[in-house]
């Protein structure tokens, strides 16, 4: 099982190399711009409009899709991505060959029913797994975009998504469901096309990003940038990567994913195929290793500037602030019924985070259901074994499916 | 004081007695029956759902649930309802005036710390409010108290006094009371015996305060 903060436990304990060849580089790198995916291309007729100002045409968005839609198309169900995750929910990575990242919850007969439902999820606007984002090809340069692509945000990457719902001929998605930054996005459907959703289901989010947050993606954009190999932001045309800077980047917000109990319960003081300390800087300690491993293993799979892309449109998420300061407004006279879940160790997007949210959908007098769950698994524990999300999110569902008429 | 008698009371007959031989309690068939059909609804300690769940099968309402426990708003939210995880004396307060037409609370105002704050914010919240609590006026608790010398405990409130999420207990006179206070009008009331079976007559307070173990009250706002 991945998860957003991968949990496989390294079973060596060696050092993880910060110079490891760069073979899984280029199958990485291969996704890009020719993703294992589906792909739709949005050419000058159709350019996408950006909150950093101006246009960005062509672009291309890399899906992926479980199920059939309905006569009616009535059973579409979008999924939205977190900050490292892609659009393989619930198919091996074709990177990482590991389970999606989200079979936990989707698939045949599970709370999110491929038999069912129309599944749908796509790489995120500024990603790089198949849609456009900082290490794609520059068509005006010949050269992957860099630093050149500009700055986008979740409302730039929501109204991406809408123009792929749009190619998909869907005209209201069912429910569209994310956590953390795919929550973020799912707030921003919501907010932008109260229309196209009749459920929304915003997981272990918030309707702003904290201060405390921005500090740690900071925290890692700076490791990025220190790196002397991510070249201004330029690597790839260098050929090389910013694999040091990217991994310290993912060691340090690893540890915002999880909770002290669970760092505590996994790991505890243990050491890692030693008898006693060895007077060195080696990973002595288990949860050393684990976070080396970690750090190394996201490396293989993920731009270093698309971290940076994605973490900036995370930063620059406020709901409310588009709205006159007041998040109530967001979702004025809206009809869509909302299913918000936060988790007690949730220490990155605390409960009151989401009962802002909960307190603002009331104020607009929407219909809303909001749920927290019990876990030491921390911010995680939405893409987590987690029976009670699961029981949740399949009643949620079933009676938005039954309202609806979906069979 | 006003008396039952001053009230156009429905009086609630055994149809209702009868129609809770089937399932559901004699109070939420009350409360249910009192409810418009159609109308939006909030339910303030919804537990899991279960009187929302009659409320949208029977009436046909709109009906949303507060719940202060994380285990009945998760069975609540799994069985399709709309629950949200509050808690009363703080949560009433975010709702805008007006935004329901019943505002219920059921066999909970007994465990809120404010009660003349969750009762006032209930009737800004909503356009009517109906509360249903346990009578601590019952003729049972009073022999207890009398006979006994110890705080009463009974099916309906089994906890002792140390261990009790019930911490403002009030008879049926006193709630009539806390109703004028905050200038309040009964629309309807209903009490229940110790047999769970509506107490049939219109007879004063007094009576009503010593027969009903449980009681109903249907208020809206004066003017």
């Amino acid at each position: 099982m991945m998860s957003e903060s991968d949990t496989v436990i390294p079973e060596s304990g060696a050092q993880a190399s910060a110079n490891s060849p760069r073979g899984e580089d280029t199958a990485a790198r291969r996704e890009a711009d020719h993703p294992h995916s589906a792909v739709v291309t949005f050419g000058a007729d159709k350019p996408l409009r950006l909150d950093a100002g101006g246009v960005l045409t062509p672009f291309q968005i890399a899906y992926q899709t479980y199920g059939t839609p309905n006569a009616a198309r009535s059973n579409a169900i979008l999924l939205c991505h977190a900050l490292s995750g892609d659009q393989h929910v619930a198919n091996a990575h074709p990177v990482t060959g590991k389970p999606g990242w989200w079979e936990t919850l989707v698939g045949p007969g599970k709370p999110i029913d491929t038999d069912r439902f129309f599944v749908i999820c796509s790489n995120v606007l500024g990603g790089c797994l198949g849609t456009t984002g900082p290490s794609s090809m520059n068509p005006a340069t010949g050269q992957p975009y860099g630093l050149d692509l500009p700055v986008v945000t979740i409302r730039d990457m929501v109204r991406a998504q809408s123009m792929l719902i749009d190619h998909l001929g869907i005209e209201k998605l069912l429910a569209v469901v994310g956590g953390s930054m795919g929550g973020m996005q799912v707030l921003q459907w919501a907010a932008s096309y109260p229309e196209r959703v009749f459920a929304a289901m915003p997981l272990a989010t918030a309707a702003r990003h904290s201060a405390q947050n921005i500090a740690f993606h900071e925290v890692g954009r700076q490791a990025v940038m220190a790196d002397p190999d991510w070249r201004g932001g330029r690597y790839l045309a260098e050929d090389t990567a910013p694999r040091r800077g990217l991994s310290v980047a993912r060691m340090a917000a690893h540890i915002t994913y999880m909770s002290d109990s669970s760092l505590h319960r996994k790991f505890g003081r243990r050491l890692q195929d030693r008898d006693g300390h060895t007077f060195s800087f080696d990973a002595d300690f288990q949860v050393e290793s684990y976070l080396r491993h970690q750090g190394e293993a996201f490396v293989d799979r993920f731009d270093a500037n698309s971290y940076l892309y994605v973490t900036r449109a995370m930063d620059y998420f406020d709901l409310a602030a588009d709205y006159g300061g007041v998040l109530a407004n967001a979702f004025k006279g809206t009809k869509t019924r909302f299913c918000l879940v936060s988790f007690t160790s949730d220490w990155l997007f605390p409960t009151q985070d989401s009962r802002a949210v909960v307190h603002a959908l009331n104020a607009a007098g929407a219909s809303v259901s909001f749920a927290e769950v019990e876990t030491d698994k921390g911010h995680d524990a939405f893409l987590l074994e987690e029976p009670e999300l699961f029981a949740i999110t399949r009643g949620f569902l079933d009676a938005a499916a039954r309202t609806v008429g979906v069979a | 004081m006003m008396s039952p008698r001053d009230l156009a009371i429905n009086d609630m007959t055994m149809r209702e007695a009868a129609r809770a031989a089937s399932g559901a309690r004699v109070d939420l068939l009350l409360i249910a029956e009192m409810v418009k059909p159609g109308s939006r609804v909030l339910d303030v300690g919804s537990g899991d759902g279960e009187l929302l769940e009659l409320l949208a099968t029977t009436r046909g309402c709109d009906a949303r649930g507060i719940e202060l426990s994380r285990e009945g708003v998760n069975a609540g939210v799994a069985r399709g309802l709309a629950i949200i995880q509050g808690d009363a004396d703080i949560d009433l307060a975010d709702y805008p005036d007006d935004s329901f037409d019943y505002v219920i609370l059921s066999q909970t105002i007994q465990a809120t710390r404010r009660p003349k704050w969750v009762l006032d914010q209930m009737l800004r919240v909503g356009r009517h409010a109906i509360v249903s609590f346990p009578n601590f006026g019952f003729w049972r608790m009073r022999m207890d108290l009398l006979l006994n010398g110890r705080m009463p405990s009974t099916d309906n409130l089994p906890y002792s006094w140390h261990d009790t999420p019930n911490i403002h207990f009030c008879t049926i006179r006193d709630f009539v009371a806390l109703v004028e206070e905050i200038d309040a009008r009964i629309d309807h009331a209903a009490a229940l015996n110790g047999n769970g079976t509506p107490v049939r007559f219109n007879l004063p307070w007094a009576v009503w305060n010593l027969l009903g173990e449980q009681a109903v009250f249907l208020l809206s706002r004066k003017g």
